[in-house]
C-alpha cells in the first residue's frame, strides 16, 4: 500500500478521488535565466485580482514585494552577492574598489525588520520603521580601504506556492476549503474558507497567508481557473525569458535534469534543483526550481517536510502514551481495588 | 552598449537570453552592473561618456592587427576613397577637424571631400548646424556627386585614402589610453575586442545594441557613427546576426521618427523646406541629392511628390508645384528645448502635449515648467493627469514660489486619452516592422484616440477657415482631410493604406516604392512605408504563426522598405554574389535564373548582376553597380569616413561631456566643439576643466530607467501593480561612496547639481564601482528618473538636475552624463533650497559663459543674451 502522508506518490490527483484527470501540472522555474523583470508579480496579480501589497521600499537590492503572501503569490528575489557565478566576469576585476558594502546594506535592513512589529512577516505589506543614521560600531564594512570586490553576482528568482506532492495546508484544512484538482495542484475556496488560519502554520515554506482585511487564506491557485480553459499560468505566459515554464511535471522533470547537465557543462557547479525529489520531504514539489546557491539564501527552508510526515510517528508516540496512560490507570483501579 | 536591455527591453532580451543558449557570447559594457550585466558573460565597466573613446580603440586594435574584413572593407565601404590634400585631422589640430570657425562653433565641411569628386557645396555649416540638417539627410545619406571621379586606391595603402586616415586618426587610442580616459581595465577592454573580433568574419556574425544610453549625449550621432565603423570593418552589416540594433525609447518611437514629431523632418526622412533657400520645388529638390545621384535616393523626387498630393490632394497640380509653397518652411532651430525657451521668453502662446510629460520626462524639469507656466494655453492628452497638466499647483515651484497658481497665465486643457488598448493601428518597432493593433476594449467615456482627436481638430479648423481670405489660411484651406470615417471614428485601416500608397488614376494600392511617380499620379504619405497596404491587405496585421514559414517570417508584419529583414543585405553575399559563407547565408544570385534570391527579400535591384557595371552618365538606381550594397547612399557604399552629412566631423573623436570631472586626455579640445550650449542664466552649467571648480560636482551623474516603471511615470506611477514594485526614488552609490559621503543604506541624501536638489534614499550596492580615471578616482552616481509630484508614489524630478546641451547633428540633450555631488540628510525646501543652490553657482563660480567656450582653444563665449536669472 502506499504511504499518503509523505513520500513519493504516483497520482496525486488519483489518490484524491479524481478519475480519468488529466495529467499533473506544475512549474519549473529556471532561476539562471531570471532577468528579474517581476512580470510574473505584475501577471499574477492582474489575471487573480490581488490587491497590491503596500507601497515600501525595502533596501533587499531591487525586491519591493519581500516575502510571498495573501496579496503576493508570485515573489521575486534579488540577491547580491560577493562571489562570482560560474565563468561569469563580472567585471570588478582591477577597479579601485575597496570591500563589500553588502554588510552595511544588510545590517541596515536587518535593523528595520528586526524593529518591525511582526519580526518582518509585514514585508512589502506595511511600511517598516525607517532606520536612524548609522552607528560606525568598526564592523568591517566600516573599515578604511582594505582590500577590494573582485567578484560579484546577482541572483533573481521568482518564488511561488509549490504545490506539494503532500501539501500540509490541506491536509489540515478542517472545512475542505482547500482541495486537490484534477491537475495535482492544490487551490483554496475563497467561499468556504473560514479563516481559521490552520493551513498557515502547515505549510513548510510560509507560502498560505491569510489576508489582512477578511481573513480568508490566500495563495497560487496555478491559475486553476486558465487551466480548465486550456491555457497556461498568467506567471508562465508573461514571462519573457522562460524562466518559469509550465507543463506537464513529468516532461519539467526531464526538462530540468537536461538544463541542470548543460549548466553544470558550463562549469556553473554550484546549480541545483529544489523541489524535484519525489523522495524529499513533502513527496517533492509541483513546483520546483533550479537554483544557483543554497535554498536558504533565497528564502526557501534547507529541508521542507510536510507535517504529516510525521503522523504516523506522532501517533505512534501518541499511542504509546495512551497505552502507558491506560496501563497505569488498570494498575491505579488494580491498585484501588486491592 | 549603452543599453540596459534586460531591464528596459525585457521583451526584446528574450532573443539575447537565446542566442545566449546556442552559445553566443553576451558582453555588457556600460557605467553599471545590471540586471542585462547579471545575465551577460561578461560585464565590462565604463565611465559614462566616455564610448567613443572605447570603440576608438577597438577600431584602433582592430586596424593596427589587420583584423579588418579586408574583402568585404574593400569592396562595399569607402576604405579606399582618398580624401582630399586639403584635410586635417584632430590630429593636427588638436581636437578639431580642419574648417572650423570658432565664431559660429561649426564646420566649413569643403575641406572633408574626396579628392577628384565634383566640387559640390556643402552650404553654409551655421545653417547647417542651426537646423539640424545632417538629420534631414535621413535615409538617403548626404548627397556626393561625380562619384565615379573619386579617386580610389583598392590596396588601401595611398597615405590618404580613408583607411590610413582611419588609421592614424585612432592610432592614439590604444588600451592604455582607453584605459586611462574609460577606467576600463586594460585585460577587460582587450578580451572585449579579441571576442569581437573571433565572432566576426565569414563564417560568424557579431550584433552591436545599443539604446539612450547611446543617443543622448553631446556627441551622440559619433557613438552610433563609431559602433557602425567598427561593424563594417568587420563585415557585420548588411549580414545575418550582425547589425548596429537601435533599441527604441519606448513603442512606435521608430514610427514616430518615420512619420516624425520632428520640426525639420517629413515623413520618410525628407527634410523640412528652408525659407530663403529653397523658393521653389526646383530649388528644394536640386538641395536634397546631387545632379545625377548614384542609388535610390536619386527617385526622392517621386517620393516628395507623392507625399505633396497625400497631403493636397488635387489642390497639388504640377502647375502650383504640387502644393509645395502651401508647406511651411523653417528658419532656425525650432527644436523642443528652443521652443521652451522661447516660452520663457514669451515667443510661444500655445503647446500640445500628446503623450508627453516634459515636467518629468525632458532635461532640465524646472525650465520645462517655467515655459509651461508661462503660456497663453497648454493642451495635455494623456491618460492621467500627468505633471506636465498639474505643475501649476503641484510641481515643485510652487514651493519655492516661483509658480504661484493663483496668477500663472496658463490655461490648461487636459484631454483624457484611450490607451493602447482602446485604439487600434500600428507600432513600428525597432526592426522597422509595423504590426497592426486591434481595439481590444472600447475607450471609456471621453477617452479619444489621437487619430481621432487630430482629425476632428483638422476637421474643425477647416470649417472654421473655410471662408477666410487670409493667404495664411491657405495650407489648412487646401489640406485632403477625406478619410474614410467611421461613425465618429476615422478609420486607422485607412490612413495606413494612405500612408502606404495609392496610385491615383487606378485607386490601385501601391506594393512599393519603386512604383512611385514625381507626375503626381501616385500618393504615398511615406515613401518608406509603401506597400504596407499592397493588394488592398493590411500587410502589417499578418500573422502567419513561425512554424508555418520560412526563417526570416516574412508573413508576420510588415518591415519597411518592402518588407526587408536585414537592410543592405547584398553585403551577405560576396563580390560574385556568393553567400560569404553557408553558415551566414541571407542572399545571394541566382545566375540560372537571373535573379537575386535568398531567405530575405533582397534589398538590391532584382536583376542586376553582382558584376554589373552601369552605363557611364547613367542615374539613380541605374546608377548602381553590382557590387554596390549601399543602395541609398550616393557611392553604394557603407561610410568609414563621412565627407558630408555630420555636422561635428568626418570620423567620431573623443570629447569629455559638457560636465565633466576629467580633462580631455586625448586633444586640448576639451568637449564638442560643435556642440549648442543655449548658455542663459537659467540654464546654468557645472563647470567643467580645464575652467576652474570643477570640484564642486565631483561625481559623475547618469539616469536611466527601471523596469518596474514606464519613462515620466505617467503609465506606471498611478498603477498599484507597478508603485508597489518601486515604490520610491533611490540613487545608487558604491560602498566607497557612500563611506565618502557618509551615506546610510535607506537613509535620505539629495544630490546636487547647479540646476536643482533631488532628494532619493541611498542605495548602497556593489554594483556600482568606482574607476580610476588618470590618477584620480571617479565615483559614479545612478539615479531612476520616473518620479513626479503626482500618482500612488511620488519623489523629485531627477531631470530637474540636468541642463540643456545638445548634439549639433540631431538636437538630442546630454540626459545620460553630467556631473554632480551627493549630500547626506534631505534636501531645503522653499526659499532655503533656493538660497543653496545660489550659493553652489556662487561657490563653483558659476555664470552663463560656463561651459560655453566651446572650442577649447579660442576664448569666444557663446552665450545667449535671453533667459532670466537662475532662481
Amino acid at each position: 500500500m502506499t504511504n499518503r502522508l509523505s513520500g513519493p506518490l504516483e497520482d496525486v490527483a488519483g489518490d484524491a478521488g479524481h478519475r480519468d484527470h488529466p495529467a499533473r501540472v506544475g512549474f519549473f522555474t529556471d532561476t539562471s535565466v531570471c532577468i528579474g523583470c517581476k512580470a510574473c508579480e505584475v501577471a499574477c496579480k492582474e489575471w487573480n485580482a490581488v490587491p497590491d501589497d503596500g507601497f515600501d521600499l525595502l533596501g533587499m537590492s531591487m525586491d519591493n514585494s519581500g516575502m510571498l503572501g495573501a496579496n503576493t503569490w508570485r515573489h521575486v528575489a534579488f540577491i547580491e552577492q560577493a562571489r562570482p557565478l560560474g565563468a561569469q566576469q563580472p567585471g570588478l576585476d582591477g577597479l579601485p574598489t575597496g570591500p563589500s558594502g553588502l554588510p552595511a546594506t544588510d545590517s541596515a535592513v536587518a535593523r528595520r525588520l528586526q524593529g518591525a512589529p511582526r519580526g518582518g512577516s509585514e514585508l512589502g505589506t506595511s511600511p517598516l520603521p525607517d532606520d536612524a543614521v548609522p552607528v560606525d560600531l568598526g564592523m568591517p564594512a566600516f573599515a578604511a580601504d582594505t582590500g577590494s570586490r573582485t567578484d560579484l553576482r546577482w541572483l533573481m528568482a521568482s518564488d511561488v506556492c509549490k504545490h506539494c506532492t503532500h501539501a500540509g495546508c490541506l491536509d489540515v484544512c478542517p472545512t475542505g476549503a482547500l482541495f486537490r484538482t484534477e491537475f495535482g495542484t492544490v487551490v483554496v475556496q475563497q467561499d468556504v474558507c473560514n479563516g481559521c488560519g490552520y493551513c498557515v502554520s502547515a505549510c513548510p515554506y510560509g507560502v498560505i497567508d491569510r489576508r489582512p482585511n477578511d481573513g480568508r487564506a490566500q495563495k497560487c491557485t496555478l491559475c486553476y481557473d486558465r487551466l480548465g480553459d486550456g491555457l497556461e499560468p498568467a506567471c508562465a505566459k508573461a514571462c519573457p525569458t522562460q524562466s518559469i515554464q509550465f507543463g506537464p511535471l513529468d516532461e519539467l522533470r526531464e526538462r530540468a535534469d537536461r538544463r541542470l547537465a548543460q549548466l553544470h557543462g558550463l562549469g556553473v557547479g554550484e546549480a541545483r534543483l529544489y523541489g524535484r525529489d519525489p523522495d524529499d520531504g513533502v513527496g517533492g514539489d509541483g513546483a520546483f526550481f533550479l537554483l544557483l546557491d543554497e535554498p536558504e539564501v533565497y528564502g526557501l527552508p534547507p529541508d521542507p517536510h510536510v507535517p504529516t510526515r510525521d503522523a504516523p510517528a506522532m501517533w505512534r508516540g501518541a499511542g504509546a502514551a495512551a497505552a502507558t496512560f491506560l496501563l497505569a490507570g488498570v494498575a491505579a483501579l488494580w491498585g484501588t481495588r486491592r | 552598449m549603452g543599453s540596459n536591455m534586460a531591464e528596459a527591453h525585457p521583451v526584446g532580451f528574450q532573443w539575447v537570453m537565446e542566442a545566449k543558449a546556442r552559445g553566443a557570447r553576451v558582453i555588457h559594457i556600460d557605467p553599471r552592473f545590471t540586471r542585462t550585466s547579471a545575465l551577460a558573460d561578461s560585464h565590462v565597466p565604463i565611465r559614462a561618456g566616455t564610448d567613443i573613446a572605447f570603440l576608438g580603440g577597438v577600431i584602433n586594435y582592430l586596424l593596427q592587427n589587420g583584423q579588418e574584413f579586408r574583402e568585404y572593407v574593400t569592396a562595399y565601404t569607402n576604405a579606399s576613397f582618398v580624401v582630399g590634400e586639403e584635410f586635417a585631422d584632430t590630429e593636427d589640430l588638436d581636437g578639431l577637424f580642419s574648417g572650423y570657425d570658432p565664431e559660429t562653433a561649426s564646420y566649413d565641411r569643403r575641406t572633408w571631400r574626396f579628392a577628384g569628386g565634383a566640387g559640390e557645396d556643402p552650404g553654409d555649416g551655421s545653417r547647417y548646424k542651426e537646423q539640424s540638417e545632417a538629420l534631414q539627410s535621413g535615409s538617403g545619406g548626404p548627397s556626393l556627386s561625380n562619384v565615379d571621379g573619386i579617386e580610389r586606391d583598392p590596396t588601401l595603402t595611398h597615405p590618404r585614402c580613408v583607411f590610413q586616415v582611419l588609421k592614424r586618426h585612432y592610432a592614439r587610442y590604444t588600451p592604455e589610453m582607453v584605459e586611462r580616459v574609460c577606467g576600463t581595465p586594460r585585460a577587460q577592454f582587450l578580451d572585449v575586442c579579441q571576442a569581437w573580433t573571433a565572432n566576426s568574419g565569414r563564417e560568424r556574425t557579431g550584433a552591436l545594441v545599443y539604446s539612450v544610453g547611446w543617443t543622448q549625449h553631446s556627441v551622440a550621432a559619433q557613438y552610433i557613427r563609431a559602433g557602425a565603423i567598427v561593424q563594417l570593418l568587420l563585415g557585420n552589416i548588411g549580414r545575418p546576426g550582425g547589425g548596429v540594433y537601435a533599441l527604441r525609447g519606448h513603442a512606435s518611437i521608430q514610427g514616430s521618427t518615420d512619420i516624425p514629431t520632428l520640426f525639420n523632418l517629413l515623413p520618410g526622412y525628407l527634410p523640412m523646406p528652408s525659407a530663403g533657400v529653397h523658393p521653389d520645388l526646383a530649388a528644394y529638390l536640386d538641395d536634397l541629392r546631387a545632379e545625377c545621384q548614384k542609388g535610390f535616393w536619386y527617385h526622392a523626387d517621386a517620393y516628395f511628390v507623392s507625399l505633396l498630393k497625400e497631403y493636397f490632394g488635387q489642390h497639388a497640380t504640377a502647375e502650383n508645384d504640387y502644393g509645395f509653397g502651401l508647406l511651411p518652411a523653417i528658419n532656425g532651430d525650432h527644436g523642443t528645448y528652443r521652443t521652451v525657451m522661447d516660452m520663457i521668453d514669451g515667443k510661444v502662446s500655445g503647446y500640445f502635449l500628446v503623450g508627453q510629460n516634459p515636467a518629468v520626462g525632458s532635461a532640465h524639469g524646472k525650465l520645462q515648467r517655467l515655459g509651461m507656466a508661462n503660456l497663453d494655453w497648454l493642451v495635455v492628452r494623456d491618460l492621467t493627469m500627468i505633471e506636465s497638466a498639474t505643475f501649476w499647483k503641484d510641481g515643485p515651484e510652487v514651493e519655492t514660489g516661483e509658480i504661484v497658481p493663483e496668477t500663472c497665465r496658463t490655461e490648461v486643457f487636459f484631454f483624457p486619452a484611450a490607451s493602447h488598448v482602446e485604439k487600434e493601428g500600428t507600432f513600428t518597432q525597432t526592426q522597422r516592422m509595423l504590426q497592426w493593433r486591434e481595439k481590444a476594449v472600447e475607450p471609456k467615456g471621453d477617452q479619444r484616440s489621437e487619430l481621432s482627436f487630430f482629425y476632428h481638430l483638422g476637421r474643425k479648423l477647416k470649417d472654421r477657415l473655410a471662408a477666410s481670405a487670409d493667404p495664411r489660411d491657405e495650407p489648412v484651406q487646401k489640406l485632403a482631410w477625406d478619410y474614410a470615417v467611421d461613425g465618429d471614428e476615422p478609420s486607422a485601416e485607412d490612413v495606413l493604406r494612405r500612408i502606404g500608397g495609392v496610385d491615383l488614376a487606378t485607386g490601385r494600392d501601391l506594393s512599393a516604392y519603386t512604383e512611385l511617380k514625381a507626375d503626381g499620379s501616385t500618393a504615398c504619405g511615406c515613401w518608406i512605408y509603401c506597400g504596407v497596404h499592397a493588394d488592398g491587405v493590411n500587410q502589417a496585421a499578418r500573422r502567419k504563426p513561425h512554424d508555418e514559414q520560412g526563417p526570416y517570417e516574412k508573413e508576420w508584419g510588415w518591415t519597411w522598405p518592402a518588407n526587408r529583414r536585414v537592410l543592405y543585405n547584398r553585403a551577405s553575399a560576396d563580390l560574385e554574389g556568393r553567400p560569404w559563407s553557408e553558415r551566414k547565408k541571407l542572399v545571394w544570385w541566382d545566375a540560372g535564373h537571373g535573379e537575386w534570391t535568398g531567405d530575405d527579400v533582397p534589398d538590391f535591384p532584382p536583376t542586376l548582376p553582382p558584376d554589373h557595371v552601369p552605363e557611364p552618365g547613367a542615374c539613380g538606381a541605374d546608377a548602381l553597380r553590382g557590387d554596390d550594397p549601399f543602395i541609398m547612399q550616393a557611392d553604394g557604399k557603407g561610410w568609414l569616413f563621412a565627407p558630408n552629412g555630420l555636422v561635428d566631423g568626418p570620423l567620431p573623436s573623443h570629447y569629455e561631456p559638457h560636465e565633466s570631472p576629467v580633462r580631455n586626455a586625448l586633444y586640448g579640445q576639451q568637449g564638442n566643439p560643435t556642440r549648442k550650449v543655449y548658455a542663459r542664466k537659467d540654464n546654468p552649467a557645472n563647470p567643467a576643466p580645464p575652467e576652474a571648480h570643477a570640484d564642486v560636482f565631483p561625481y559623475v551623474l547618469t539616469a536611466a530607467r527601471l523596469t518596474e516603471h514606464h519613462t515620466a511615470g505617467g503609465m506606471s506611477r498611478q498603477l498599484p501593480y507597478l508603485a508597489e514594485l518601486q515604490p520610491e526614488l533611490t540613487v545608487e552609490v558604491s560602498p566607497e561612496l557612500a563611506r565618502e559621503r557618509g551615506l546610510a543604506h535607506l537613509g535620505l541624501a539629495h544630490v546636487v547639481t547647479s540646476r536643482a536638489a533631488v532628494e532619493a534614499r541611498v542605495v548602497v550596492t556593489d554594483r556600482m564601482a568606482p574607476l580610476r580615471v588618470e590618477d584620480r578616482i571617479v565615483h559614479q552616481v545612478w539615479m531612476p528618473y520616473h518620479w513626479g509630484s503626482s500618482g500612488l508614489v511620488r519623489g523629485d524630478v531627477v531631470n530637474d538636475l540636468f541642463g540643456v546641451v545638445v548634439d549639433p547633428n540631431v538636437f538630442i540633450q546630454e540626459s545620460k552624463v553630467a556631473t554632480c555631488d551627493v549630500r547626506s540628510g534631505p534636501r531645503p525646501r522653499g526659499a532655503d533650497l533656493l538660497r543653496m543652490l545660489a550659493d553652489l553657482r556662487a561657490r563653483a563660480g558659476i555664470t552663463p559663459a560656463t561651459g560655453a567656450r566651446v572650442a577649447t582653444a579660442h576664448d569666444i563665449v557663446h552665450t545667449e543674451a535671453a533667459g532670466p536669472e537662475a532662481p
